[in-house]
């Protein structure tokens, strides 16, 4: 199974999915759009770790730094799209809307 | 190559195609609901792909979390704000374009450089369950981290909390 799929597949496969999710991020109007996004980025990150970790390590039974790794990002991730959603939702509520192009308070 | 490996290749490539099918799906819907619920697929995918990495409880992570948790707590905005659940005229902005060219650049680059690049392989086999270990390693190694990620966590949820209350 291993020896079958070359890790370029999966390196190939975590640079496209990043690529989709950065066009969502900067291409979406809808705010909650943008974060599905980096969530589409953030997975594709993980995919790389992991790949990295079953083809790059010497052991990858006693080093599971990768795996680790990639349970960090999605912690933070949880994190992050909990945080983010709130303020979306907090925005909605005071301006009535969540299109990035109208929220310019901070836009000089 | 073995029928094994043949059957591999085609399981991959359908799940790639899939994950990848999905995460257009996330980004050019204009209805932002039907967008979130093509990201759940996505998450689906990429949990496939951790399998077929041997990432066992990886994959079982990102069911429960992504899906189970971020997942729905997308969808619970977005029918928050609900009146952005109609179809609007369009759901890019206006520099959608210049986006699409330079991000396609950058892929490219990318592609370039992962088949350039000789990466040494191990391809050896996992004969046990690695899950014991990496608890192990979680609690020994990487205390530290993992005590200020719990840390973190519980922070943005309170913080999460005060922020979306009236």
């Amino acid at each position: 199974m291993i020896n079958d799929i070359p890790l370029v597949y999966y390196l190939s496969l975590s640079a496209a999915l990043f690529c989709v999710g950065l066009f969502g991020a900067l291409a979406r109007r809808n705010a909650i759009a943008v974060l599905m996004g980096i969530e589409l980025m953030l997975n594709a990150v993980n995919i790389n770790f992991v790949a990295f970790w079953r083809y790059g390590s010497v052991n990858p039974i006693l080093n599971q730094a990768g795996i680790v790794f990639a349970l960090f990002v999605i912690t933070v991730a949880a994190a992050e799209a909990a945080v983010g959603l709130a303020l979306v939702i907090s925005i909605y509520r005071s301006r009535d809307t969540v299109n990035v192009e109208e929220i310019d308070l901070l836009k000089w | 190559m073995d029928l094994i490996g043949i059957i591999s290749q085609v399981v991959f490539f359908l799940v790639a195609a899939l994950t990848l099918a999905a995460a257009f799906a996330t980004v050019l819907l204009r209805n932002v609901f039907h967008a979130g619920l093509a990201l759940v697929g996505t998450f689906f995918g990429v949990a496939a792909i951790y399998l077929m990495l041997e990432a066992e409880f990886l994959a079982i992570v990102q069911v429960l979390i992504y899906i189970g948790a971020i997942a729905v707590l997308i969808l619970f905005a977005i029918m928050l704000t609900r009146s952005l659940m109609k179809n609007e005229d369009s759901g890019m902005n206006k520099q959608w374009a210049w986006a699409a060219i330079a991000i396609s650049t950058l892929f490219l680059g990318m592609f370039i450089v992962i088949l350039q690049v000789p990466w040494l392989l191990n391809t050896s086999v996992i004969g046990t369950d690695i899950v014991p270990f990496l608890g192990t390693e979680l609690l020994t190694t990487y205390l530290l981290p993992f005590e200020i990620v719990s840390v973190l966590l519980l922070a943005t949820l309170i913080g999460a909390f005060i922020i979306a209350r009236e």
